[in-house]
């Protein structure tokens, strides 16, 4: 971060008035900043302290709240549904995000590409998926990923077997991924070509000189010159993947019970259910403070493949 | 970033197959993406067999208004509309003015503790929405805005991502030298703000401010959990109430419906998408 208020300040001129002005224009920048604190301090920090506290009570939200220990992480860690969710989390993560984010970083470079005359009208057709209500996502998905849907209408025209979307371990996850990948690889193709934008083409020019292929200028001056950008994302994308809720809670919750199957349960429904459904406060909080150490957990393990990766591929850097 | 098409001499100069090929991946590309939008459309406007018909049913039909009507039956549609339409403008004019407020004096004031704070802003971005979300609805409880627009709005009133947009963008943006001249005129903190810097970020107020009335607009969970009433519903609420239908799925209502419900935005994006787009690629995600 520059700091050239600094400067500003310090050529004020009259050094009597300087240490009342400096004090002024302190108590003014925090009161600009306040609301955020304030506001984060009751609706935010103070809720999630709680949350770890109460992950030690038994609570029903209306009665007394009994001290109970790590029994609610007992609880919930012996619950298999629990695990199934976790690791339905994960996968669907991984299924939505990986493939998402190599598709969105192609897309980037055509729509960056020279060749690309068009590139206004492409970018916003991208963009679209992302500007609709995920309820709205779910509910179309919902009819084409339908039994007797369009895409198992597809599958059986190319001579497939179709597949049980609504029901299967794999189907469920099938569908729920390909909400999220069509939701958000234009947002994210986006990112990344603002990336590519900020990188100035005489690079290029010059690699191609030296005789760099096409492949080889992608994967020595892209890549690495991407790194913050595909950082950005992986982490963004990460943590909302740990968070997946409205896809399979809409998805899966159509019979009219509201209720998600095991094949599409997630942490954050899970929560859901054990909250607002069952009443366990207790558990639903521990449920949560696993959540954020799950999220925290991958977003350093995010940052250092990353940085991994950006090490290996950027070779020397300074 | 001309590199002229029909200069032969380039090496690189695809062929015209490479170049067929190219636009037609672009073109699966972007119908793949707006596919679903038609869809919606196309099953809104016909009748209840046209979701699961065998082949696809791919042209839109005549029953929209009829289907639609049944949708102003089971729910009060437009009374969730103007709720969703108050929530989020409520929400954007609060999140663009704080913000601003906000990142400036990150930007531009000095004061101990500020790289802390900042930090500490953007570290909150990292926190699952989820965590809180039980205590909240105590909090809520306690100050009696279950069901309430207040519960929606007060929380959302400002936030890091805000923030870190407009403290990347004022940074850059408004000159040092602007504000002195402002101090040597005598103007005092808030108005050099209010008339000197506003100005000259305005595009970038836009930009988020968009992006904050589409995530309000779109938002579920926290509505989900704290409206109970019909007549509170936003939107996205009233939208999962019909679907969750007992005497089976009428998809030609569900979707006329959804398909209204998203025609606004779609309209407000349209108009302003290359503002918006813009914003994000010369966004703040660089430093």
């Amino acid at each position: 971060m520059a700091e050239p208020a600094a400067a500003a300040a310090a050529s004020y001129p009259a050094t009597r008035k300087r240490l009342t002005e400096q004090r002024k224009s302190r108590l003014t920048a925090y009161l600009f900043i306040s609301p955020f604190f304030v506001l984060f301090g009751i609706f935010g920090l103070y809720p999630i302290l709680f949350t770890i506290y109460l992950s030690f009570y038994k609570w029903d939200a209306l009665g007394p709240m009994r001290y109970v220990g790590f029994k609610n992480y007992e609880l919930i860690t012996s619950d298999p549904t629990f695990w199934i969710s976790f690791s339905n989390t994960l996968i669907m993560g991984i299924m939505g995000t990986v493939p998402q984010i190599i598709v969105a970083l192609l897309v980037a470079v055509m729509l960056n590409s020279a060749l690309n005359k068009y590139k206004n009208i492409f970018r916003i057709l991208f963009f679209m998926p992302n500007i609709t209500s995920i309820v709205a996502v779910a509910l179309v998905f919902s009819t084409m990923f339908g039994n007797n849907g369009m895409v198992n209408w597809l599958l059986n025209s190319l001579g497939l077997d179709s597949v049980p979307f609504n029901s299967g371990w794999w189907g469920v996850k099938i569908a729920i991924s390909t909400m999220v990948m069509w939701r958000w690889m234009g947002y994210n193709a986006i990112i990344f070509l603002s990336g590519l934008q900020s990188i100035p083409t005489d690079i290029y020019e010059a690699a191609r000189i030296d005789g760099a292929s096409r492949s080889q200028q992608m994967l020595y001056i892209t890549l690495p010159l991407l790194r913050p950008f595909i950082l950005f994302v992986t982490l963004v994308s990460t943590i909302g993947a740990l968070q997946l809720f409205t896809e399979p809670y809409v998805f899966l919750g159509q019979s009219g019970s509201g209720s998600t199957r095991q094949e599409g349960v997630t942490m954050v429904t899970y929560l859901y259910d054990e909250a607002f459904k069952n009443g366990f406060f207790g558990t639903a909080a521990a449920t949560a403070v696993l959540l954020l150490i799950a999220t925290i957990m991958f977003s350093l393990l995010n940052m250092l493949l990353s940085s991994r990766m950006g090490g290996e591929r950027g070779g020397s850097k300074a | 970033m001309s590199i002229a098409v029909t200069a032969k001499k380039n090496p690189d100069e695809p062929g015209i197959g490479a170049k067929i090929l190219f636009y037609l991946l672009l073109l699966f590309g972007a119908v793949l993406s707006i596919f679903p939008f038609y869809w919606m459309f196309v099953v809104g406007s016909n009748d209840k067999t046209a979701a699961f018909q065998i082949p696809p049913l791919l042209t839109p039909g005549t029953e929209f208004f009829n289907n639609f009507s049944r949708v102003l039956e089971r729910t009060d549609f437009f009374r969730a509309l103007m709720n969703s339409a108050v929530v989020s403008t409520t929400v954007t004019l609060s999140v663009v003015f704080l913000c601003t407020l906000a990142g400036y004096a990150f930007a531009k004031y000095e004061f101990p503790l500020k790289k802390t704070l900042f930090v500490f802003v953007i570290g909150t971005m990292l926190v699952p929405a989820q965590l809180s979300v039980l205590p909240l609805y105590v909090i809520m409880a306690k100050l009696q805005w279950i069901d309430s627009y207040k519960a929606l709005i007060v929380p959302a009133m400002v936030n890091a991502f805000g923030i870190f947009w407009m403290r990347q963008y004022i940074a850059s943006a408004v000159h040092n030298e602007l504000i002195e001249a402002g101090r040597m005129d005598g103007g005092g903190h808030f108005r050099i703000f209010w008339n000197i810097a506003i100005p000259v970020v305005t595009p970038a107020m836009a930009t988020l401010g968009i992006i904050n009335f589409m995530n309000v607009w779109n938002d579920f969970f926290w509505p989900l959990v704290v409206l109970k009433n019909r007549e509170n519903y936003t939107i996205q609420i009233a939208l999962q109430q019909l679907f969750t239908n007992k005497d089976g799925l009428d998809y030609g209502m569900i979707m006329s419906a959804t398909f209204a419900a998203t025609l606004p935005l779609l309209i407000v994006f349209l108009l302003f998408s290359r503002w918006v787009i813009a914003g994000l690629t010369s966004g703040a995600v660089k430093s």
